[in-house]
């Protein structure tokens, strides 16, 4: 198990944010987090890369609980946030490279890495251009491929489409699936459009903070009764927690 | 081996920003030049400063107020860099930043050392503007002086970061920076000496002057700027430099800090 998070709790004042969440990652498989506007994913995916602490509870990658033990967890994670994180003053090349050195990488390793990453997800030739230039979707793009520049073992996509239009979305899906399978990376995947994650290994759905279902995306549709995996969600979503 | 290069990346970034940013690079070295072009000759004929240390002699204002206007760059450029990282958070980069492996401080302390260098090389090209403008001061100062624009540099950064923890939105930052900046700057020994306050009878002010550590940095450049290494502003300006980081430190810390235990939008 490369992921284990077990009775995750994080309170905002009076608001229970997530209340005792559990679940786990497999190595090698995608895993989806699936859950509405204010279900807490953000909230676990601030937690899970350390950028807060949980008020109960733990979370272990690769056997580093985070929060005795971030650097070692972080050094094997990949993260794609909600919120862009580019810094658009630089060029996608520049942004790539900066993310190679903040861990650690040897310049061979980098130059080898980031032009790597560039060429995998078509973007070597707007490597020189300004971030800013770019559109929304390959903004996205680059972000994806700067948390691959590492070789990271762990994949962290929080709703990495959003924003995007129905063909960029597709594209980025496409393009995830492609690369962590290739390089069989495990991927906990968070949104809430179910289309993104129909290929999913595994499927953990949140709502109002707690987890209401997990398994693979077979066994919820068995347990809801659905045709869909949608319709199992919007199901799951309609029983009080 | 993995902290070195992620010093790289941040010291790396920063240049690159800072060189693109074309207006804060002029304006870097245009505030402090008009200061002392324009205020420093209006005021040069009413405000010589007789002979008191570091000063041999009676000595022009503009003098007095290099090591002032030196200070005045190392403020600016710690809050602009204190505001740089106000916009990363708002911005959504300083997460990256966040969840870099290695330790938080560190990536703090990379950040003060980024705007530090920085606030080194403004400092240097200030210089050079003073002596076209015909300024005196000694060469060899240039050399003395290094040690203290590199602590006062420091400790600036450092009390911008410690801002940085409880002021946490852009507009809010820069209205805040307007009270930090012109109180430190005014109620200082930048533009006139301590005494010479004292002489108008504005003793409160004189009091204010004295606790600011700003006057113990501008001091302290003074004082190196002519060889003497001033032991009373170098502890003041180092104290308040580790003591600003450490609380700054504990304030991004995600076990101890306002920021780990607030959560939802920070980081």
């Amino acid at each position: 198990m490369i992921l284990e998070v077990e009775g995750l709790t994080k309170n905002y004042g009076k608001l229970r944010a997530l209340d005792r969440v559990s679940l786990r990652v497999e190595a090698g498989s995608v895993t989806a987090l699936l859950g509405m506007n204010g279900a807490g994913k953000t909230t676990l995916f601030q937690l899970l890369t350390g950028l807060f602490v949980a008020d109960a509870g733990r979370i272990s990658v690769f056997g580093h609980d985070m929060r005795h033990r971030p650097q070692a967890a972080l050094a094997r994670l990949g993260i794609v946030f909600q919120q862009p994180a580019l810094d658009l003053d630089l060029t996608a090349r520049q942004n790539l490279n900066f993310h190679a050195r903040l861990h650690g990488m040897t310049r061979a390793a980098m130059r080898t890495a980031v032009d790597a990453a560039l060429a995998q997800f078509g973007l070597a030739d707007q490597a020189t251009k300004p971030t800013r230039e770019l559109s929304g979707g390959t903004r996205r793009k680059v972000e994806l491929a700067r948390a691959l520049v590492t070789s990271p073992d762990l994949l962290l996509l929080d709703e990495p489409s959003s924003g995007l239009d129905t063909q960029a979305r597709h594209d980025l899906t496409r393009d995830v699936f492609q690369a962590t399978r290739e390089r069989g990376i495990a991927v906990l995947w968070a949104t809430h459009i179910v289309s993104d994650i129909e290929d999913a290994d595994a499927v953990v759905v949140l709502a109002r903070g707690q987890v209401v279902a997990c398994g693979t995306p077979a066994s919820l549709l068995a347990s809801t009764g659905s045709d869909t995996l949608e319709q199992a969600f919007l199901a799951l979503n309609r029983k009080p927690a | 081996m993995r902290w070195l290069r992620a010093l790289e990346a941040v010291v790396l970034r920063e240049a690159i920003r800072f060189l693109r940013q074309t207006s804060r690079l002029a304006s870097a070295v245009v505030r402090p030049a008009l200061w002392l072009l324009v205020f420093g000759a209006g005021f040069s004929n009413v405000l010589g400063i007789s002979i008191t240390p570091p000063y041999q002699t009676y000595v022009t204002y503009d003098v007095y107020m290099v090591p002032g206007l030196v200070g005045m760059v190392l403020l600016f450029q710690g809050m602009q860099s204190s505001l740089a990282l106000v916009f990363d958070r708002e911005a959504g980069f300083l997460r990256l930043l966040l969840t870099a492996p290695v330790p938080r401080w560190f990536i703090l302390f990379a950040k003060l050392l980024a705007g530090t260098i920085l606030g080194v090389l403004q400092a240097y090209a200030f210089f050079v503007v003073a002596w076209l403008a015909g300024v005196d001061y000694p060469l060899f100062g240039l050399l003395t002086v290094l040690p203290a624009i590199v602590m006062g540099g420091f400790a600036l950064a450092s009390i911008g970061l410690l801002l940085t923890v409880h002021v946490r939105r852009m507009e809010n930052f820069a209205g805040t920076m307007n009270f930090v900046i012109f109180p430190a700057f005014f109620l200082s020994t930048a533009l006139y000496p301590a005494w010479k306050i004292a002489e108008s009878g504005a003793l409160w002010m004189v009091w204010a002057v004295r606790l600011n550590p700003f006057s113990a940095i501008v001091e302290f450049i003074r004082f190196a700027l002519y060889g003497i290494f001033a032991v009373p502003e170098a502890l003041v300006t180092v104290g308040v430099g580790l003591l600003a980081f450490l609380f700054a430190a504990r304030g991004y810390d995600p076990q101890k800090g306002v920021l780990g235990r607030r959560g939802r939008d920070e980081g």
